[in-house]
């Protein structure tokens, strides 16, 4: 059983971003790219257009025909796996439209940091599409690797240095505890497959049913497989108490890595939870909901608490995605108790998350260029003088406290609607009280913005001498909020493509 | 026809805040819209027949259908009445309003945005649009307040926004349990269908759902201990913010505990009528008290509005205790009183602030003999002022007078004390009214001017309607029988 033409089809999006991260570091070798940096930008977000294609012809295939595996059943390619490729290209190909003016700063290395976002961009699709334990890791590693780097972009800051040293270490520390879950769940099962196509042998949860002991999850090796699974990938969702790296690393590294890490990554890093839990632990559902409902409960109370009482911008923005981490994990509970409702409230609310902040980090960062400093109190007086990215801003924040009519009322609803339907009512009053909490430190960074007088101390050289916000990035912030806003109004299409995506988990 | 009326100020928003005109023109503009929105809701009113009862201009479509969310809006007796005091509070709210010199194309764009809100809330009858209007008021609210407000505005600000989010939290999670309760396929969050289906049996206890609901409108109310929000946010807010507070923003909650708690759950309500007739109680005597201390005269006029909240939940608490009977005379008064004491109330925080904006002080004891200086004023605030504390011929008489016939066979001792509000009232209207509008002039007041035309207009569209229904109340108070009839049925009477 080779590789056949089919399964390059089925592993196209992946490799065809690959293909594009090589061309945009070789390319940046041309003279004419050498004398505009502007011709990278656009060949990276141009070339997106490829890997987006291959996972449209994809859809339709998978529409039409079912979910389809590759790879001799280590590739599986449904709409689920699809709808993450989607919002990881979206993700990826905003965050480099966005910083096309702050990676100038890397000069001359920035064709190096835009391939660097688009191999780990080409990781996270495969995460989402992998169907097999082995393939889960090489996934995540792929992914993870040229974070790392990125973060430590920024060579002569220290901070950028410690965060990527810091994600390194943390990586390196939980991808060990996954792999040690994953032998535990391989000896106990004695298959490494999550999901396989019909007639290609039996998948975990089969294994796993056979066996079944009167322990928790059906026997203490599959419950130590689970403990390790949480605790491997809870460093990836930033999840507490797996969350401490979260705040330094955003704050540390150049913000447009930030700014990816809590969407693609995340993202896709919700995606690979569902699908193993749902899938893999599938029979030892009540087990691991109990389990996700109190981390989430315990997350997103500790991330709001915390970001009441920070400084920076962008720290606040690490709190703050630990709390909607927490919220996330509302969906995940809830999807323990099968149905398609929690995955697919996860699913939608990473989709309204991902616009929510990228807005929140395009706008800090812009914001942060201008008036030169990222605490929260040297963007008093912002709105009126740069009253576009405090505008997008503000649009965020109140899209993240989950007012309405935003994104994130919409996506809070779907998920506290799913928590109520799994009879997680308490979850549900958490998130909700949760939230109004939240509301103290959102709302008082719009205080700040736009009720607050600038200083009267003359604005740092800095800020004057800072390039014009790109038309670029003036795109990126306008299309983020409007995100925010419209599918606060329109949610139906987002949720109708995640309720599709959700259900083909449940097999 | 209610979707115009919702969407008439949010779109008059936009218009005010992307004409860039100057301050004058903008006025003007802010005042056409709210004039147009003042003739829809008496149109719309006009048009609303009470004899025929039910719901009304009933205009329904699928928003989220995946989520049982549909956008329908629609009024019957209870909202029609709401909608109207709404239209005239927003005119006085423009007009008071005139002298507002900071900022005047978002200061007028967020006041139309926040009468287009509470509009939505009054016109919803699906639970989630209901929460979404409720909740967009929030910013609104926030950004009048701290922006355009005096003293410690940002703590204000805070503070309200926070009360009413946490309050707010509740009311959604109960929103959602209720929607979850019945089998898939009869779920819905359309109220015209929750009223009658059973709430005997919910996946939590029915006391939770109910409370949940409760806590968000006691709250927003207020009802003691959940108040203290009101007198900072009332104090710092800017004149017009003061009055729409008042007037509507409080009605809300009220509004609330008619439509949802005492219509969707009569068992519970008949269960928790000891403990809202206590509280009521509290909320008339401990805000009457409180009044007699102040010195503030906006802080008076808000902890007055405490006071005569009680009225309303003890009309509410009356009708769930068995005295529905009455054809719910406690509760038509409980309705009554949300109408007459947005209006009264709004009149004298109109005055108050026009007081203000001439002397510069809200301090009692500071003032003295303004009555000979401007008697325009003096005049409206004596009209409210009596309204408030229920002088025969005005309509906070009416109100009151039902809320007590209705609660008296029920709970005799719990209207007694809170007759004695009444006469708390009185004594602290009274006294405020000699020491800071008769008695010897001062000196320092004497240069100071009545009120200009436009002043004067914003207390004739609040004094209008204190008079007319004070008169001949029947033309509200049909309206509000249609309205709480079927909650009358509800609760076996």
């Amino acid at each position: 059983m080779g590789i056949t033409g089919r399964d390059i089809f089925l592993i196209a999006p992946e490799l065809a971003l690959a293909a594009l991260a090589a061309a945009v570091v070789l390319l940046d070798l041309a003279p004419a790219f050498r004398r505009n940096e502007r011709l990278g930008q656009a060949a990276a977000i141009g070339g997106l257009i490829v890997p987006v294609a291959f996972g449209a012809a994809l859809w339709v295939d998978v529409h039409a025909n079912g979910a389809q595996y590759g790879f001799n059943g280590a590739l599986v390619v449904d709409k689920f796996a699809l709808y993450v490729k989607f919002l990881v290209a979206a993700a990826a190909g905003l965050t480099l439209l966005a910083s096309g003016g702050y990676a100038r700063r890397f000069r001359p290395y920035q064709a190096e940091f835009a391939g660097l976002l688009l191999f780990s961009a080409s990781g996270l699709m495969l995460l989402a599409a992998a169907a097999d334990l082995i393939t889960i890791y090489v996934a995540l590693e792929l992914a993870t690797l040229p974070v790392v780097a990125m973060a430590a972009f920024a060579k002569t800051r220290a901070e950028s240095l410690e965060a990527g040293v810091k994600y390194l270490l943390l990586s390196a520390a939980s991808s060990a505890f996954l792999l040690y879950g994953f032998a535990f769940l391989y000896g106990a099962s004695g298959t490494m497959q999550v999901v396989a196509p019909e007639g290609g042998g039996p998948t975990i949860a089969q294994a796993l049913a056979q066996s079944g002991g009167g322990a928790p999850f059906g026997g203490f090796a599959v419950m130590a497989a689970a403990i390790l699974a949480v605790a491997g990938f809870g460093f990836k969702l930033s999840i507490v108490p797996f969350h401490m790296w979260t705040p330094d690393v955003y704050e540390g590294a150049p913000t447009p890595v930030g700014a990816f890490l809590a969407t693609a990554s995340k993202a896709a890093a919700f995606a690979v939870v569902l699908r193993v839990f749902m899938e893999a632990f599938g029979g030892a559902s009540a087990d691991w909901g109990g389990l996700f409902a109190a981390l989430a409960a315990v997350t997103m109370t500790l991330g709001n608490l915390v970001a009441i009482a920070q400084r920076n911008v962008k720290r606040l923005l690490g709190y703050s995605a630990v709390a909607h981490a927490g919220y996330l994990l509302i969906g995940v509970a809830a999807a323990s108790q099968g149905g398609a409702l929690g995955a697919s409230s996860v699913l939608f609310y990473l989709g309204a998350y991902a616009a929510m902040t990228l807005a929140a980090f395009f706008a800090a960062m812009t914001l942060a260029e201008r008036v030169g400093g990222e605490r929260i109190e040297d963007l008093a007086g912002a709105g009126r003088r740069f009253p576009f990215p405090a505008l997008v801003l503000a649009v965020a924040l109140i899209g993240l406290t989950g007012i309405p009519p935003t994104a994130g009322f919409m996506g809070k609803l779907f998920l506290f609607n799913a928590a109520v339907n799994a009879g997680l009512v308490w979850l549900a009053v958490v998130g909700a009280v949760n939230s109004a909490v939240s509301a103290y430190y959102y709302v008082g960074v719009i205080r700040t913005m736009h009720l607050r007088d600038a200083p009267d101390v003359p604005p740092s050289p800095d800020a004057d001498a800072a390039p014009r916000t790109p038309l670029a990035a003036k795109t990126a912030l306008g299309v983020t909020a409007l995100a925010v806003v419209a599918l606060g109004f329109w949610p139906g299409g987002l949720l109708a493509a995640a309720r599709a995506a959700a259900e083909s988990l449940l097999r | 026809m209610l979707t115009a009326i919702a969407f008439t100020p949010i779109i008059g928003a936009a218009l005010v805040f992307a004409v860039r005109a100057p301050a004058r023109t903008t006025r003007l503009i802010a005042l056409a819209v709210v004039v147009a929105e003042l003739a829809l809701t008496i149109w719309m009113y006009a048009v609303f027949s009470a004899p025929q009862g039910g719901y009304q201009f009933v205009q329904r479509a699928d928003w989220v259908p995946a989520a049982g969310v549909q956008y329908l809006v629609g009024v019957d007796g209870l909202s029609a009445p709401l909608i109207l005091l709404n239209g005239i509070l927003g005119v006085a709210a423009v007009l008071v309003s005139w002298r507002v010199e900071l900022r005047v194309r978002e200061y007028f764009a967020w006041l139309l945005l926040l009468q287009g809100a509470v509009m939505g809330v009054f016109a919803s009858l699906d639970l989630i649009l209901f929460f979404i209007f409720w909740e967009l008021e929030l910013i609104p609210m926030f950004f009048l307040i701290s922006v355009w407000g005096t003293g410690r505005r940002d703590y204000s600000a805070m503070k309200f926004l926070l009360f009413t989010f946490i309050g707010s939290a509740f009311m959604f999670a109960a929103i959602l349990a209720l929607y979850f309760s019945f089998p898939a396929g009869e779920r819905t969050f359309d109220m015209t269908a929750l009223i009658w289906k059973d709430m005997s049996s919910l996946i939590v206890p029915t006391s939770l759902v109910f409370g949940g609901f409760l806590i968000a409108f006691a709250v927003k109310l207020p009802i003691a201990p959940l108040h203290t929000w009101l007198p900072d946010a009332h104090t710092d807010a800017p004149t017009a913010v003061s009055v729409m507070l008042a007037g509507v923003l409080l009605k809300m909650g009220g509004y609330g505990l008619l439509r949802i708690n005492a219509g969707m759950f009569p068992d519970q309500l008949a269960a928790a009528a000891p403990l809202l007739a206590a509280l009521a109680v509290v909320n008339v005597l401990y805000g009457a008290f409180i009044v007699l201390r102040q010195t503030d005269l906006k802080r008076l006029v808000a902890y007055s509005s405490v006071s005569h909240m009680g009225f309303v939940v003890l009309g509410i608490a009356s009708a769930g205790a068995g005295a529905a009977q009455l054809n719910g005379v406690g509760l038509n008064g409980a309705a009554l009183q949300l109408f007459t004491h947005g209006t009264i109330t709004g009149l004298l925080f109109v005055v108050v602030g026009l007081v203000y904006d001439r002397a510069h002080t809200r301090h009692i004891p500071d003032m003295g003999g303004l009555a000979g200086r401007m008697p325009l004023i003096a005049a409206g605030f004596m009209i409210a002022g009596l309204a408030s504390l229920g002088l025969p011929t005005t309509s906070g008489f009416v109100a009151e007078i039902m809320v007590f016939l209705g609660t008296f066979p029920v709970y005799g001792l719990a209207t007694a004390l809170a007759a004695f509000g009444v006469v708390l009232a009185a004594g602290y209207i009274l006294w405020t009214a000699q020491r800071a509008l008769f008695g010897p002039p001062r000196e320092r007041w004497s240069a100071l001017p009545d009120a200009s035309p436009i002043d004067a207009a914003a207390m004739a569209v609040l004094i209008v309607p204190i008079f007319v229904f004070g008169v001949y109340p029947a033309p509200l108070t049909d309206v509000f029988e249609a309205g709480v009839a079927p909650i009358v049925r509800g609760l076996g009477g």
